[in-house]
């Protein structure tokens, strides 16, 4: 069975990419414009990774990430943080929230397919 | 003696007192003659103290009393041995102030108050009227006594018409002598001399009598000692309080008589003089004394029943037949009552003058709006008429008491009356905190207390003082019984009114002066008088320098700095031909640099300063004062310095806001570079990340292939609508937008943007409400940006309003010259707290790329219409999201026109 990514991502055509990118390369892939639904979603379902959109209509992707953390079983759950503002204290941020990995946007596809996989493996 | 022979001995020597004074007088006013004015006639001058009283009435008072006597002695003799710093005070004051008088004085002192001048001059004339009349009385008394035993001549009998013309020739002499002139100084060079001349006639006469007692009645002075241990009467026991009590008595009235007052300090010219008489008055005292109990012990050996011993000193040598003795007794007694009489008539008229007449006849005078006319004249005139005014309150007041003939009584009463003056003096000259309420108290109740326990009852019962009311007391209460107030019984009346005067009297006036504030001009008389002694002369000249220059350089460093001040002090060390930086400290180099300070510090300041370096001399008043008025400069100056202060902490919150403003200005571009990045990489990633897909896969349908190449497309147009958005931003908050300002009708240009704003959701059905009438206006504006406003607020509805039947209301309000266009939908509205947002850059109240738009619109809206002389708000509490664009009918020029502007994106917005 494929392993499951959920992307948490309020840009429809961003998501749309991500998903072709994703399906291609043997990932079943759950898209998601709702942070704050993602989050109840996330615990009640855990998928094997999660690429999470910093900014988010009402709630930010720190804030998931936060509750991701401090949950004892989505604990380990990778996670790929993307963002268009690329600042670099929202770096320091995600990692000391222990994001697994931190990209900005605009990414090249092979970036993302490469880190995915790098985080799944591991 | 014949009575007329007698007169005619009177007025032989009145004749060659006259020559004496005139000779003086004309010395003093040629400046010859320096002696008149030596510590000798100092000295004798004070002698006034001895008057009839001390001449025939001490005899009297041994015969009664014993010792007793000496005790007038004693207290004025411990004042000048004992207390002649209090005198050389009173007297440097009285001639630094050119005081005329005690009343004087004490006014100066408490803020120059006249209220205490006339107080104090009503009391010196009331207790001096008893003691002049007490003159009068002895000088008619000897001469009845002398002509009595010389068979009768017609005025002999009458004491009376004696005592009238004893006063109007006495009127006359101290008339001559003591208003011929009117001194700045008040001094009387004639009078004191004529004085001088009279006390030594006096103690030459009591001598005399004294020695032919002692060795030719008696045969030495063990023979009078064993004469008085014979004689000893039980009253003769010396009585340590009354003693006491008398003695305190004597000294105060040394102090305080006003005829005392006038020789010791209105007459001194020097305080040196004072030294002198220190010891030369007391030996006076002791040569008048010195015989006074051996008269009397004779005179009541040999003089017969009945005699009155107030008289021995003439009756005895009159008695044993000593007739030119019994005249120079007789000169000495009539000198001592004149030399009394002269004096105290002259102060009191002084008093009463400057105190009470002058004032009156000024206020008068001003009441009547008159020129005041020659005063020199008047204050002579009203001098004059003072003494005789006193001189006649004195007769009277002997015609009167009568009946009292013990001498000694009256004068007692006459010093504890004078004594009232005492706590104000010694205030005056001791204590700054002594107020003019305080003397005024204390003066006012001892002065009353003295009247109704002494005074009033002196004359005896039923005279001035009702029987009854003496032995009941006043309304029948005993304890205000005149001679045993509040119960107090035991003490004999004298020492009874003295303690309760004087005592209550010091009571008011500290209470009265520690309750009330002085006055500044009584604060500084206060100062000026406690401390005569700290002042310098007046050239503030330094005469006895103590410092070294060590002292002096750090002290001048401080105030001129360093290097000027080391200049200094090497330049005057050169000028003393000295190397180095000290030069020796003379007062030409103190004086020098006090100059130099001035310059810094002001000129009290720097003398205070030396002051106190070269320790010569306290600060004095004057300095504190100049100080004073410097610091109040330097409390100007500072107040100014905190004005300016305040401007600076003003300007500083200025700035401070500024800096805030500038911050926030900061953050806010911050978050705007930010978000634009924010707002440029989203479409960017979708477009990177679908041109790498197209790119990189073979495997795509057409369809996804047109789908992706669509999304491609419309993601490069909301980018670049987002720069063009942005462009027009900038262009309009810099006010660099060039406007086509042009006349259009209302109405179409709402037509227009309907029209435009209809493709954006052009699914969804929406009610546009109108009234086309009012938009029928014609305005001037740039239609073009107008009609941007309209489409974006159009669009915005279109896109938010979340109504399921979504219409949107449009009323045209016209103002004056100002337009109001209301847009109003039936949504739920903008909440609250994100109204005051909307206006906002990238304030996209919700996230759907649906809506599209970067969230520049309603800012680009506002900076639109605030470049057309308008507005846009939102209108809340509408019943759905309402805005308002307000705008004038008649745009004449924008506001903030540019010159050049980059060509504005047309239409840009929502569309």
């Amino acid at each position: 069975m494929d392993k499951r990514v959920l992307v948490v991502e309020d840009e429809p055509n961003i998501s749309e990419a991500i998903r072709f990118i994703l399906t291609r390369n043997g990932w079943h892939v759950d898209v998601t414009a709702d942070g704050v639904a993602a989050i109840g979603d996330l615990q009640a379902n855990p998928p094997d990774l999660l690429i999470l959109d910093l900014m988010l209509p009402g709630v930010s992707g720190f804030d998931i990430l936060k509750a991701l953390r401090a949950d004892p079983a989505t604990q380990a759950m990778p996670v790929l943080m993307l963002t268009a503002k690329g600042q670099t204290a929202d770096r320091e941020e995600a990692q000391r929230l222990g994001v697994t990995r931190f990209m900005t946007k605009p990414f090249a596809n092979s970036d993302v397919v490469a880190a995915v996989r790098e985080m799944a493996g591991s | 003696m014949s009575f007329n022979l007698l007169v005619l001995t009177c007025i032989a020597y009145v004749i060659f007192l006259f020559i004496v004074a005139s000779a003086a007088e004309r010395s003093a006013q040629q400046g010859r003659a320096k002696w008149l004015r030596s510590p000798l006639v100092y000295t004798l001058s004070l002698s006034v103290y001895c008057t009839a009283w001390t001449f025939y009435g001490a005899v009297g008072y041994a015969a009664r009393s014993g010792l007793e006597f000496m005790t007038i002695y004693l207290g004025p003799t411990l004042v000048f041995v004992g207390w002649w710093v209090l005198l050389r005070k009173l007297v440097r004051i009285g001639r630094e102030n050119r005081v005329t008088s005690i009343a004087d004085l004490i006014s100066a002192r408490y803020g120059k108050s006249n209220l205490l001048g006339v107080i104090v001059t009503l009391l010196c004339v009331a207790a001096g009227t008893p003691y002049i009349a007490l003159q009068l009385q002895s000088i008619a008394l000897s001469f009845t006594v002398f002509v009595s035993d010389q068979g009768r001549a017609p005025l002999a009998a009458d004491r009376n018409l004696i005592a009238f013309w004893v006063a109007a020739g006495l009127t006359f002499f101290t008339i001559a002598f003591g208003t011929r002139n009117l001194d700045a100084n008040e001094q009387h060079h004639g009078v004191v001399t004529a004085i001088a001349v009279e006390a030594v006639v006096k103690l030459l006469a009591l001598i005399a009598v004294g020695i032919f007692v002692v060795w030719f009645v008696a045969t030495g002075p063990s023979d009078i000692l064993a004469r008085i241990d014979a004689q000893a009467l039980p009253e003769w026991t010396i009585q340590p309080g009354r003693w006491t009590g008398l003695i305190l008595l004597s000294a105060i009235a040394i102090i305080c008589l006003p005829r005392m007052f006038q020789v010791t300090v209105v007459e001194n010219i020097d305080d040196k003089h004072l030294a002198t008489a220190s010891w030369a008055f007391p030996l006076y005292l002791f040569l008048i004394s010195l015989f006074v109990l051996p008269i009397a012990v004779v005179g009541m050996e040999l003089m017969p029943e009945g005699a009155n011993p107030d008289m021995f000193v003439l009756t005895l040598p009159l008695h044993l037949g000593q007739d030119g003795l019994a005249l120079l007794s007789f000169l000495g007694g009539f000198s001592a009552a004149t030399s009394m009489v002269i004096v105290a008539s002259l102060a009191l008229a002084t008093m009463v003058s400057n105190h009470i007449v002058v004032p009156l006849w000024l206020k008068l005078r001003a009441a009547r709006n008159l020129d005041t006319g020659n005063m020199r004249l008047l204050v002579l005139s009203v001098r004059r008429l003072s003494i005789g005014l006193v001189l006649a309150l004195g007769y009277i007041y002997y015609i009167i008491s009568g009946g009292s003939e013990a001498l000694a009584a009256i004068g007692l009463v006459a010093f504890v009356g004078v004594a009232q003056a005492l706590p104000a003096l010694l205030g005056a000259l001791f204590w700054r905190g002594a107020s003019r309420n305080g003397a005024a108290l204390g003066l006012s109740i001892g002065t009353f207390l003295w009247f109704y326990a002494l005074f009033l009852p002196s004359f005896g019962p039923d005279v001035l003082l009702p029987a009854q009311l003496m032995e009941h007391g006043l309304f029948g209460q005993s304890w205000l019984r005149p001679y045993s107030l509040f119960g107090l019984t035991t003490l004999d009346p004298l020492l009874h009114a003295l303690f309760w005067s004087l005592s209550l009297n010091t009571l008011a006036f500290c209470i009265g002066s520690l309750l009330s504030f002085p006055s500044p001009i009584e604060r500084v008389q206060g100062a000026l008088f406690v401390n005569i002694f700290d002042r310098p002369g007046p050239a503030r000249s330094w005469t006895t320098p103590v410092a070294q220059a060590e002292d002096l350089l750090p002290m001048a460093q401080r105030i001129l700095g360093a290097s000027a001040g080391q200049a200094f002090f090497r330049a005057q060390a050169q000028a003393q031909g000295k190397n180095g930086f000290l030069p020796d400290i003379t007062p030409d180099f103190l004086q020098g640099l006090e100059l130099k300070m001035s310059g810094s510090v002001g000129a009290a300041t720097a003398h205070a300063m030396i002051s106190q370096t070269v320790g010569t001399t306290v600060v004095s008043v004057e300095d504190l004062m100049a100080v004073a008025s410097e610091t109040a400069q330097i409390i100007e100056y500072s107040s100014q310095l905190e004005a300016k202060s305040e401007e600076l902490s003003r300007t500083a919150r200025k700035l401070r806001d500024a800096n805030e403003k500038l911050r926030t200005l900061s953050d806010q571009k911050d978050a705007f570079l930010s978000q634009i990045s924010h707002e440029l990489r989203t479409p960017m990633t979708s477009i990177r990340a679908f041109s790498e897909i197209m790119m990189d896969a073979d495997g795509l349908s057409p369809e996804e292939q047109t789908h992706f190449a669509r999304i491609i497309h419309d993601e490069s147009i909301r980018l670049t609508r987002l720069l063009d958005d942005l462009l027009d931003l900038s262009v309009l908050e810099h006010g660099q937008v060039s406007l086509d300002i042009r006349p259009a009708n209302l109405r179409d240009l709402i037509d227009k943007s309907i029209t435009a704003s209809k493709s954006v959701q052009a699914q969804r059905d929406f009610r546009i409400l109108r009234s086309r009438d009012p938009e029928d206006v014609q305005i001037v504006t740039d239609p073009g940006r107008l009609t941007q406003v309209f489409i974006n607020i159009l669009s915005n509805a279109r896109k938010y309003c979340d109504a399921s039947d979504p219409q949107m209301k449009i009323i045209v309000r016209q103002k004056d010259t100002m337009l109001e266009i209301d847009f109003i939908d039936n949504g739920s509205g903008i909440p609250r707290d994100k109204q005051a947002l909307i206006f906002e850059k990238f304030s996209r109240l919700t996230d759907s790329l649906q809506a599209g738009g970067a969230g520049l619109g309603l800012a680009i809206c506002r900076e639109i219409m605030n470049n057309l002389g308008g507005d846009i708000d939102y209108v809340p509490g509408q019943g759905g999201a309402a805005f308002r664009v307000s705008l004038p009918v008649l745009l004449e020029r924008p506001p903030a026109t540019a010159v050049t502007s980059s060509s504005p994106i047309d239409a840009a917005g929502a569309d």
